[in-house]
């Protein structure tokens, strides 16, 4: 049985506005921009104690995109805060433009991404983002997993000279990774050692894989569960030197299936290391009002999912 | 005053025509229409250091191009004002060129801060950037060009709603009223009503330039906008310019907005400037 524990479920979106807070104590060039979602952010800590280094854009996105890549020319590290929808698809173009194109050092840090936003429904529940971010060249793009990862990449993201999509979720979830443990960008780690199948995931569903691989143990199935919590660029070293072990892959993301880790996992294997593989992800439809647990469930993203999953593959 | 600065219109016109036929693309009307302002702008109005260019530009003005199509203007002047030699102006639009279509930092071009040519982006950029000013207490001033079409995208609003109600006062953003735009006047595509007193709706101090496209009149309204700076409010500029002004057949219509002069054309147009400080090698 895997031996991480939640140590009390707390919300990703809280480890961002701790993150956010110790570095505006220690880095005084870290400035923070929001379009009127503060508190859904969790970034009124900081904008208290630093209220000459935060930026109430209102609700305009694409301005505080571009306002962002401006505070950029004179030295400043600006993070911006808003839903994951309104980080991305609203505002392609800007980000495009402005930040990737331009080369500018913008963090854009997006919370209530995926179907576990929950309640809000389609609208709010993007299953894109991480598709849209990655294709940017130069852009980074990083999906912790828990509120410790989650504030130790934010840390982690001031001191990387470029821009960086970091996506984290509304619901409280399981805080299970190690409280003081450093953030390395482009660095999957190795959660179980197992050498059956490997398991790839990112996100809220990084929990959910540690719980399938648990039922799969107790079927005889030893699964490797690897949380790729950066997305690009893509620890291709750390997913072949499992997958030379398993021979077997699933990914588990709470994405689309087209564009998210699946896909940069696939690409990775097809070049390096042709495997058999099956994604657990939203599969080319929208999402839906309801619990978190509910969504994941009817969306196929839950641990049974990803046991079911796993037996597939290994039947190939 | 420099005694080249009123022989620079002429020979920036000359640079923007020769850059446009030699490659049969690119953006001669506006450029044209805001030459006086860039000549102004650059030689006489911006405290700042050409070279070795900064990019974070601390203690300088910064000046940022909304409307990047008008590249030819901004290299011909970034380049006579010795952020780049003149003789680079002959890459424009070509392959492995830093002077790109439209501006860009990517190929690490001196003189530009931001890529800008998706319209309506460069107001939020600006002011992130004034911001950044002021949070360093660095007491010079951002400026902005934009095309009258351009406001017709809406970040522009959201930009000017910011700037005007968090008192972005070390900002002057000169509007190129032209009232011209690719599919026609702007009357004709999208009416603009009246831009100035848009922006004072918004929050903004206005001012116009009346004579855009005489360079006197336009270092005396960058003054006039200079001194209205510091006061609270941002500072708009509306500077009422002529698309294609210094060839006769050019002037005043949306017809040259992204069209190159052939051979014919060039050749014509080139016997109305006269070549006051040298062309660039072909």
């Amino acid at each position: 049985m895997h031996s991480y524990t939640d140590s009390g479920s707390k919300d990703t979106r809280s480890g961002f506005g701790a993150g956010l807070l110790e570095l505006g104590r220690s880095n005084p060039n870290v400035v923070a921009l929001c379009a009127d979602l503060t508190g859904s952010l969790k970034m009124d800590a900081f904008a208290a104690e630093f209220p000459e280094r935060f930026f109430q854009t209102g609700i305009a996105e694409a301005h505080m995109i571009g306002m962002a890549a401006g505070l950029t020319i004179g030295g400043k590290i600006p993070f911006t805060g808003t839903f994951a929808n309104f980080s991305t698809g609203r505002v392609y173009d800007q980000i495009r433009q402005s930040v990737a194109y331009s080369g500018k050092n913008v963090k854009i840090c997006a919370s209530h991404a995926g179907l576990t936003l929950g309640e809000d429904g389609a609208t709010h529940q993007i299953l894109e983002d991480i598709g849209l971010m990655k294709m940017l060249p130069g852009m980074t793009v990083i999906s912790p997993c828990d509120f410790n990862q989650t504030k130790a990449a934010t840390i982690a993201i001031a001191e990387h000279d470029g821009p960086v999509y970091l996506r984290f979720g509304r619901p409280k979830v399981p805080n299970f990774t190690p409280a003081d443990r450093p953030f390395v960008i482009g660095k999957a780690d190795v959660l179980t050692e197992g050498s059956d199948v490997t398991i790839c995931a990112n996100g809220h569903l990084v929990w959910e894989a540690l719980e399938a691989a648990n039922a799969l143990e107790a079927k005889g199935i030893k699964a490797e569960v690897i949380n790729f919590a950066t997305i690009k660029p893509l620890d291709v070293d750390t997913l072949l030197a499992s997958v030379g072990k398993t021979g077997r892959v699933v990914t588990a993301e709470e994405h689309q299936r087209h564009g998210g880790l699946g896909d940069s996992i696939a690409q990775a294997l097809a070049m390096h290391r042709p495997t058999p593989m099956e994604m657990v992800a939203v599969n080319d439809s929208f999402g839906e009002s309801g619990t978190p647990a509910q969504l994941l469930t009817k969306y196929g993203l839950d641990a049974a999912n990803i046991v079911a999953a796993a037996e597939r593959v290994l039947q190939r | 005053m420099t005694p080249q600065l009123h022989d620079l219109p002429s020979q920036v016109r000359r640079d923007i025509l020769r850059m446009v036929h030699a490659v049969q693309s690119g953006h001669p009307g506006g450029s044209m229409g805001c030459t006086e302002f860039f000549v102004a702008l650059y030689f006489d109005i911006l405290r700042h250091t050409p070279a070795p260019f900064n990019m974070d530009g601390q203690g300088e003005d910064l000046f940022f191009l909304s409307n990047g199509h008008i590249s030819p203007v901004f290299y011909s002047v970034l380049a006579r004002s010795g952020y780049f030699s003149v003789e680079e102006l002959n890459t424009f639009r070509k392959l492995d060129s830093r002077l790109q279509g439209h501006p860009t930092t990517h190929e690490g071009l001196p003189g530009v801060r931001i890529a800008s040519g998706s319209l309506g982006q460069g107001l939020s950029v600006a002011v992130g950037a004034a911001q950044a000013k002021k949070l360093a207490g660095d007491d010079r001033l951002v400026f902005t060009l934009h095309g009258d079409g351009e406001l017709q995208e809406g970040q522009i609003w959201e930009a000017a709603l910011y700037a005007g109600a968090k008192n972005v006062d070390n900002l002057i953003s000169t509007i190129d009223a032209n009232g011209q735009q690719i599919d026609g006047s702007t009357d004709e595509v999208m009416p603009m009503g009246d831009i100035g007193s848009k922006f004072a709706a918004f929050g903004w101090e206005v001012m116009h330039i009346q004579q855009g496209n005489d360079l006197d009149a336009v270092r005396n309204g960058l003054r006039d906008a200079i001194a209205k700076t510091g006061k609270g409010k941002p500072v708009c500029v509306v500077m009422h310019t002529s698309m294609g002004h210094g060839v006769d057949f050019m002037a005043g219509t949306h017809k040259w907005h992204g069209i190159a002069p052939s051979d014919e054309q060039l050749e014509a147009a080139l016997a109305q400037l006269p070549e006051t400080l040298g062309d660039y090698p072909a």
